[in-house]
């Protein structure tokens, strides 16, 4: 979209490779179809579900239990997202930018080959190409998971109630979908092979796994699907899991109706004949490694979102990256996409925001006693009220004792962590430093106050 | 020395017991002298002050009360099966509130008692500028003296003399959140944040609400935000009379309230019956009892406020004031909170620093909350004139209220910035869900000088209200249409 405003001749190729299990979308990405909003709305169904329950205690009346229907909500959400994916086909036609709903695939310098779902083949050349074709949810290669196993690709759409779930995985993508799951009234459970929300502030990590633990989602640590076998077909049916221990020989069975993989994500990089032009890709993780200008190594190919190699997965690094790499190229702007500091949050039943350095991080990088870290836990007041969780909101910064005590390191965890953390990466980005932020009042009385 | 104590603290409000504490930590000998005149109505509280007792506290808790109705419509589109409409009781709410208020002065006295200051239930008045004298409820008289001393007594609302029957028949938010009983059919003559805000969550918890105005809501808010702010409650259910000013409130056999009033717009009078008429025509400090004269601090002849210099020292030396109770300061609790903290540094702790009162962020906590931090637009316009300031702005919609079906037309985000160069951000505004929240980080970023270049860099997360703000493109200049579009 930012290309056409330049009056530059725009394609855009969009092709959704249908899941082992059938399911496919429309335009707009994995953020939009099984990504960031579906998993936000339905992590929102399940805070309501904790709203319920709060509001008998502020003085609303009604009938001890309450039910959730899934498809209810199911069909509000994916009526919510064709809704988006229309939009954007809007936009883009308003906007004067091809679309082709078609796998495209290098064939040669310049040229692209489009093959739409009928199979009807058509050849593009354009002077500059943009690969942002992102990931999907890996497998894990054990007999029965295609056949048997759904992944975030599925769950948003799922035309049935997935009932008692195993999720596998340990990702972020694992730990929420495994949160909104119990939240509306699912018996969950979580298996774990080594650590949670690896590359993230362990500290923080082990507190959310407390917290899911302690509101009734069971895990089950240092252990590997080996072999998933269907029981009973249905909607759903019944799966039993086999499963070995990563200590030693021990093997465990278990029942579920839903197998939920998530256990990460794999670049869409390998069938797209990037050897026909040259790109060099990284073979392990099929990621492709680019300059400061989102490049590869083939000057007229660029690359950006979550197929980046030591880049960021998140939609507003890829939007504000594609923005500025459109800017550089067509309206003579040189300003870089800035990663440092970007914040991010994980919707998990308590929320976690960070922007910056982990504890772990930041005591490699400077040394544990060049580093002040101040902390303190809250209770949010919503929570005074209903009795609910004393204690277990947290707040952490990181400071840089060398510089000025400046803060390198901010991390939430509680309610409308999103909300809290997005100012706060604003004023890291003015490189605010503990007294700056010991000057500023606080709004009374709001969890970000702390 | 002579004095008993090296600091008295009149007032247990957020700045008197700040200031308080602080000065023990520096191994002070403190004392701290809380008395609550009952209202009109009887209603009285214990320690803690306005915020605590009276204020903040049990008015988030009743707005979360009230969000929680709007949560409980959204939940049904979200696939939860409740049956509308759901009823709400007024004692259940008020029961929990008040327990939890209870717990709050509790724990407050304990506070006192860990950090050894002493604390005399007692109204305190000037004998001389080292002297105070405390009087308890039952009449019994203690005198105190000491080295310094700070006046954190706060405000107390107001009630309109002029309407006859006034005093007698109506309350204010000092009663209303210690009602036993529901308030049921209420009307709220106001001019202030406090009462929108407490109109706003009786409407939410089903209650007829109606707010009389006479002139412009919110004062001293940016008036774009407050009019939206107004416009969402008059869409979520509260009736609003503008350009009316109450004239007589009289009481009928059936125990119920017939308000008359003046319609200036039209120039008739109109009467409607009510059960409860909450006054909120803004708060005078409570300085009557005192005794200042005797000692000769000065205050406001307007406001009655206690005049203050950068150091929140009165005219009198030895003599502080913090808070609501001091002139040209904002009634928050979290400046009283800070003032009181670097008072009681400077006075025992060899510190110099001295409040900034500049760019101090805030929230009303409406149905639809608004949170602001540095100039409304035309505090901007006229500090620096129109066409040296950027306003750029945009009507969002939260994510949540798609699945919903509810309403954004007033969810809306105005920055206003310094034309030239970096474009250094003067103002933020912000009406949405959890505004508080959204704010408190940005005016972090604001107190460091942050610009509208550096916001921009700044990645936004997603996807949450916050981030629109990092979004901010289309300026009022411009005349573009301000709506989002898209993902």
């Amino acid at each position: 979209q930012e290309a056409a405003k330049y009056e530059k001749k725009v394609m855009v190729l969009d092709f959704v490779t249908p899941t082992p299990l059938g399911n496919s979308w429309g335009l707009g990405g994995t953020c939009v179809n099984v990504g960031c909003i579906p998993k936000k709305l339905m992590h929102q169904a399940a805070l309501l579900g904790q709203a319920l329950q709060d509001s008998r205690k502020f003085g609303w009346q009604f009938p001890e239990e309450v039910r959730h229907n899934w498809m209810t909500m199911t069909e509000s959400v994916q009526n919510y997202i064709g809704s988006l994916n229309w939009g954007y086909r809007v936009a883009l036609r308003e906007k004067k930018v091809t679309y082709e709903n078609a796998y495209g695939e290098f064939v040669g310098p310049h040229t692209v080959k489009a093959t739409n779902k009928r199979g009807v083949e058509k050849l593009y050349t354009a002077e500059k190409f943009l690969i942002a074709t992102g990931e999907r949810p890996r497998y894990l290669g054990i007999p029965g998971d295609k056949e048997y196993c759904i992944s975030s690709d599925d769950l948003f759409s799922l035309p049935y109630c997935p009932g008692k779930t195993l999720v596998v995985g340990a990702s972020y993508v694992a730990l929420e979908c495994a949160g909104f799951l119990a939240g509306i009234g699912l018996d969950v459970t979580v298996m774990v092979r080594s650590i949670l929300l690896r590359g993230f502030d362990q500290d923080i990590a082990n507190k959310i796994g407390e917290y899911m633990e302690e509101h009734g989602i069971n895990f089950i640590r240092e252990f590997v699907p080996i072999k998933v076998e269907q029981i009973e077909e249905g909607t759903p049916g019944i799966l039993k899991v086999t499963s070995k221990s990563t200590k030693g020989n021990e093997i465990i069975e278990g029942e579920y109706n839903t197998v939920l993989l998530a256990i990460g994500r794999d670049a869409c990089t390998r069938k797209i004949g990037l050897d026909k032009v040259g790109v060099i890709i990284n073979e392990k993780t099929g990621k492709i490694p680019v300059n400061d200008k989102e490049q590869t190594n083939v000057p007229y190919i660029y690359a950006i979102g979550d197929i980046l190699q030591d880049k960021l997965e998140l939609t507003p690094v890829a939007i504000q990256a594609g923005r500025l790499l459109v800017r550089r190229l067509y309206a003579g702007a040189t300003t870089k996409c800035d990663y440092v500091n970007v914040p991010t949050t994980v919707f998990t039943p308590l929320e976690y925001g960070a922007c910056g350095y982990s504890e772990e991080a930041a005591v490699k990088k400077f040394g544990e006693e060049n580093i002040e870290v101040y902390h303190s836990h809250f209770w949010p007041l919503e929570w005074t009220v209903p009795s609910r969780d004393n204690n277990k909101c947290y707040a952490k910064i990181i400071c840089n004792i060398q510089d000025n005590e400046r803060v390198i390191g901010f991390h939430v965890l509680g309610p409308n962590a999103g909300e809290v953390t997005q100012g706060f990466a604003a004023a890291m980005k003015c490189g605010i430093t503990k007294e700056q932020l010991d000057s500023t009042i606080g709004i009374h009385p709001v969890c970000a106050e702390v | 020395g002579k004095n008993e104590y090296d600091l008295l603290v009149i007032g247990g409000g957020s700045g008197g017991l700040a200031c308080a504490k602080e000065a023990a930590q520096f191994g002070r000998k403190v004392a701290v002298l809380d008395y609550v005149e009952p209202s009109p109505q009887g209603t009285k509280w214990g320690l803690g002050g306005t915020c605590v007792n009276v204020g903040c506290i049990p008015k988030k808790l009743m707005h979360q009360a009230a969000l929680l109705g709007s949560a409980l419509k959204d939940a049904q589109h979200y696939g939860w099966n409740i049956a509308q409409p759901v009823h709400h009781t007024w004692s259940v709410m008020a029961q929990a509130v008040q327990n939890y208020v209870k717990s709050l002065n509790w724990g407050h006295r304990v506070q006192l008692q860990d950090k050894k200051v002493k604390y005399f239930n007692m109204q305190g008045s000037f004998s001389d500028p080292h002297t105070i004298r405390g009087l308890t409820k039952a009449g019994k008289e203690t005198v105190v003296t000491a080295e310094n001393i700070v006046i954190a007594t706060g405000g107390r609302p107001k009630y309109p003399t002029h309407v006859a029957g006034a005093l007698e028949y109506g309350i204010t938010s000092d009663d209303l959140f210690w009602l036993k009983e529901s308030p049921r059919k209420t009307l709220t003559p106001f001019v202030f944040n406090v009462s929108l805000e407490c109109a706003g969550f009786l409407t939410g918890i089903g209650l007829d609400t109606t707010v009389m105005m006479r002139s412009i809501p919110l004062r001293g808010f940016d008036q774009q935000m407050a009019s939206l702010v107004t416009e969402h409650m008059e869409c979520y259910g509260t009736k609003f009379l503008k350009r009316c000013f109450p004239t007589k409130v009289e009481k009928l056999e059936s125990n119920r309230l017939q308000v008359t009033w003046k319609n200036t717009d039209l120039g008739t009078e109109e009467t409607d019956c009510f059960d409860t008429v909450m006054w909120a025509v803004g708060r005078a400090p409570d300085v009557k009892t005192l005794n200042l004269d005797a000692v000769g601090v000065k205050t406001n002849s307007e406001t009655g406020k206690i005049i203050v210099d950068a150091s929140e020292a009165t005219s009198v030396p030895h003599i502080y004031a913090i808070g609501d109770i001091t002139e040209g300061r904002p009634e928050l609790t979290p400046t009283a909170i800070a003032a009181g903290k670097l008072l009681a540094r400077r006075l025992f702790g060899q510190s110099s620093e001295l409040m900034d009162y500049d760019n101090v962020p805030t929230t009303v906590f409406t149905p639809l909350e608004y949170g602001c931090v540095g100039l409304s637009e035309e505090a901007a316009v006229q500090c620096y004139g129109s066409d040296n300031i950027e306003v750029y702005h945009a009507y969002y919609k939260p994510l949540e209220f798609t699945v919903a079906e509810r309403d954004a037309t007033q969810c809306y985000i105005k920055m206003v910035c310094l034309q030239e160069r970096e474009q250094r951000i003067l103002g933020l505004h912000f009406i949405g869900p959890n505004a508080g929240e959204v704010i408190q980080g940005f005016a972090l970023g604001i107190k460091c000088g942050a610009t509208y270049s550096q916001l921009m860099k700044t990645v936004g997360i997603h996807p949450t209200c916050a981030e629109e703000i990092t979004k901010l493109h289309i300026t009022k200049r411009s005349g573009l249409d301000a709506t989002v579009t898209g993902c």
